[in-house]
């Protein structure tokens, strides 16, 4: 009769986390609290591919590409990697592409509970750390093929620089100095990152050089998609300053992404770095 | 061996109501108001750290008045369930119909069980929809009572004479200046001993926050800090804030910041 009241355990001071309050009270909606039978679940599931990140003076940029791929199957083309974590962060996500998305929703309302029950922002690095958790929660899973490795970058309030936090599947976090990859295409991804990056990039040139990084993993890993010309279907990009995150309209990634694709009309390999003592002037 | 003595249901009752009133009486009054774009929430609350009114979730804000460390507690949980929900179907499945249910619920147990104090606390929900018409504004009181308001609610301390104000004052459809003008106004108006008086009351004294449907972000939600405040309430005429003690404030009600000390601008 007065089990319409708010149960004891919400009324109860105490965890301002919401994932150890899940845990406690309704553990079956954590996306790690689930046995898989012994074997690799590897096949069984679309996976996303590559996310790049680079810092500019005032911010960072995040984009990812649009393709899940299952085995050697497009499972979907507009799959969407790169989400905003709060107002000052996002994360992009690579590896299996369900339990991925369902961290990212865990971790979206992590920072938002911690927010709304302290009255205040957390840091940037206690984000980092949140997110550590709940990669190594899901451990178990990725022993067993279903690995989610995220990448996190913000705006660090307290320092006034954008941040990136590359992790690994035991939740292992590392910071990047000024750009990095993960997923398939990462390798290809940062390759061009090194070429291309600059500490002074303006925000819209560290757009530039994450959109050429993209493009670069698609022309040489099956599993990143290049822009999509014909379906007008273009990686997504989240700008992070002190303003705030903002995802980079359609329109304006349609645009740079054509004048991407017409230079490498002209040089398929796409821009050229200056190199020191060479014995020409390389052009750009 | 002492006779156990009876106490008939209906003065049991009227003794715990009348501690729950007492109880909310002893604070400052807090204003919800309907504006053009949301629901504004207005109090007086000179502590920038404990919070009378906050965010619940997308749409949802909750006010409170009374004992903190109670309001808290019921705040805390209404994050919770929020959030639980949310996480488990979809943002759009949190509403504020379902948190003034459970608040009322659980108020009302908490009220008529006999082993418990009663909870001195009188909450709003508010919650925004597409169009002002859309807008709710809910009450809830110690005893569990929902009740639906539109256009102003008052709870707290003096909130007869608040309300009364409102009333001749509020106008539907206001822009957030003029909306939050009345209000404070309103706040600023008090009967002490039978003698109506207005005062200006300190930015810095001031809670406010609206629910504002025309912010692009998910979260509608936004505390108005007292810069943009002094900005948007103009000049008051003159600063003839003067400071007031409630008579009924006793000293204990100073103890929780949750506004029992009168204010502390000088007068001018």
């Amino acid at each position: 009769m007065s089990d319409a009241r708010i149960p004891a355990a919400f009324l109860r001071p105490g965890t301002s986390s919401f994932s150890d309050f899940v845990a406690e009270n309704a553990p079956d909606l954590l996306p790690a609290r689930r046995s898989l039978p012994a074997g690799s679940a590897a096949e069984l599931a679309p996976h996303g591919t590559t996310i790049v990140a680079a810092t500019f003076p005032g911010g960072v940029v995040m984009a990812g590409d649009r393709r899940a791929t299952m085995g050697n199957v497009i499972a979907q083309r507009d799959i969407e990697k790169v989400f905003p974590a709060d107002e000052y962060s996002a994360v992009g996500i690579a590896g299996t592409a369900g339990l991925a998305v369902e961290m990212v929703r865990l971790f979206q309302v992590e920072l938002e509970h911690y927010e709304k029950i302290e009255g205040t922002i957390l840091s940037l690095d206690g984000k980092a750390n949140r997110l550590s958790a709940l990669i190594r929660a899901n451990l178990g899973m990725a022993m067993q093929g279903l690995a989610v490795v995220p990448m996190f970058a913000g705006y660090d309030l307290a320092s006034g620089v954008g941040r990136i936090f590359g992790y690994d599947v035991t939740g292992g976090r590392h910071e990047e100095a000024s750009f990095f990859s993960v997923g398939s295409g990462s390798l290809f991804a940062r390759g061009a990152l090194k070429k291309l990056y600059r500490d002074d990039l303006s925000a819209d040139d560290a757009v530039r050089v994450c959109l050429q990084a993209l493009y670069d993993a698609a022309d040489d890993d099956s599993a990143t998609g290049g822009p999509d010309l014909t379906r007008r279907i273009f990686p997504v990009v989240w700008v992070i300053t002190a303003d705030g995150a903002v995802r980079q309209s359609e329109e304006r990634l349609g645009a740079l992404a054509d004048e991407l694709v017409a230079a490498r009309f002209v040089r398929p390999d796409g821009p050229v770095a200056p190199l020191p003592g060479g014995g020409e002037e390389a052009s750009a | 061996m002492s006779t156990p003595f009876y106490v008939s249901p209906e003065q049991l009752m009227k003794d715990r109501a009348d501690f729950a009133r007492k109880g909310i009486a002893r604070g400052r009054s807090l204003a919800a108001v309907q504006y053009a774009d949301g629901v504004l929430l207005v109090t007086e609350n000179p502590s920038q750290a404990l919070h009378k009114v906050s965010e619940l979730y997308d749409r949802l804000a909750f006010a409170a008045v009374g004992r903190y460390n109670e309001f808290e507690n019921l705040r805390i949980a209404g994050v919770r369930l929020a959030d639980m929900r949310g996480y488990a179907y979809d943002r759009r499945d949190v509403t504020g119909r379902g948190l003034a249910n459970a608040y009322a619920q659980t108020l009302g147990t908490i009220f008529s069980s006999g082993g418990e104090k009663p909870y001195e606390v009188e909450i709003f929900v508010a919650e925004i929809g597409e169009t002002a018409a859309d807008d709710q504004i809910y009450r809830l009181t110690y005893e569990g009572r929902v009740a639906d308001e539109h256009g102003f609610a008052v709870m707290g301390g003096d909130a007869e004479t608040v309300s009364s104000y409102l009333q001749d004052n509020h106008v539907d459809g206001a822009d957030l200046a003029s909306a939050l003008q009345v209000a404070v106004a309103a706040l600023g108006h008090s009967s002490d001993g039978g003698q109506v008086q207005d005062r200006v009351i300190p930015v810095e004294d001031l809670e406010v926050a609206v629910l504002d449907r025309t912010r692009t972000q998910p979260r509608k939600f936004r505390r108005i800090l007292p810069a943009r405040l002094a900005e948007l309430l103009g000049e008051r005429g003159p600063a003839e804030a003067a400071p007031q003690v409630h008579a009924s404030e006793t000293p204990a009600d100073g103890a929780h910041a949750d506004g029992g000390e009168p204010p502390v601008a000088p007068p001018a």
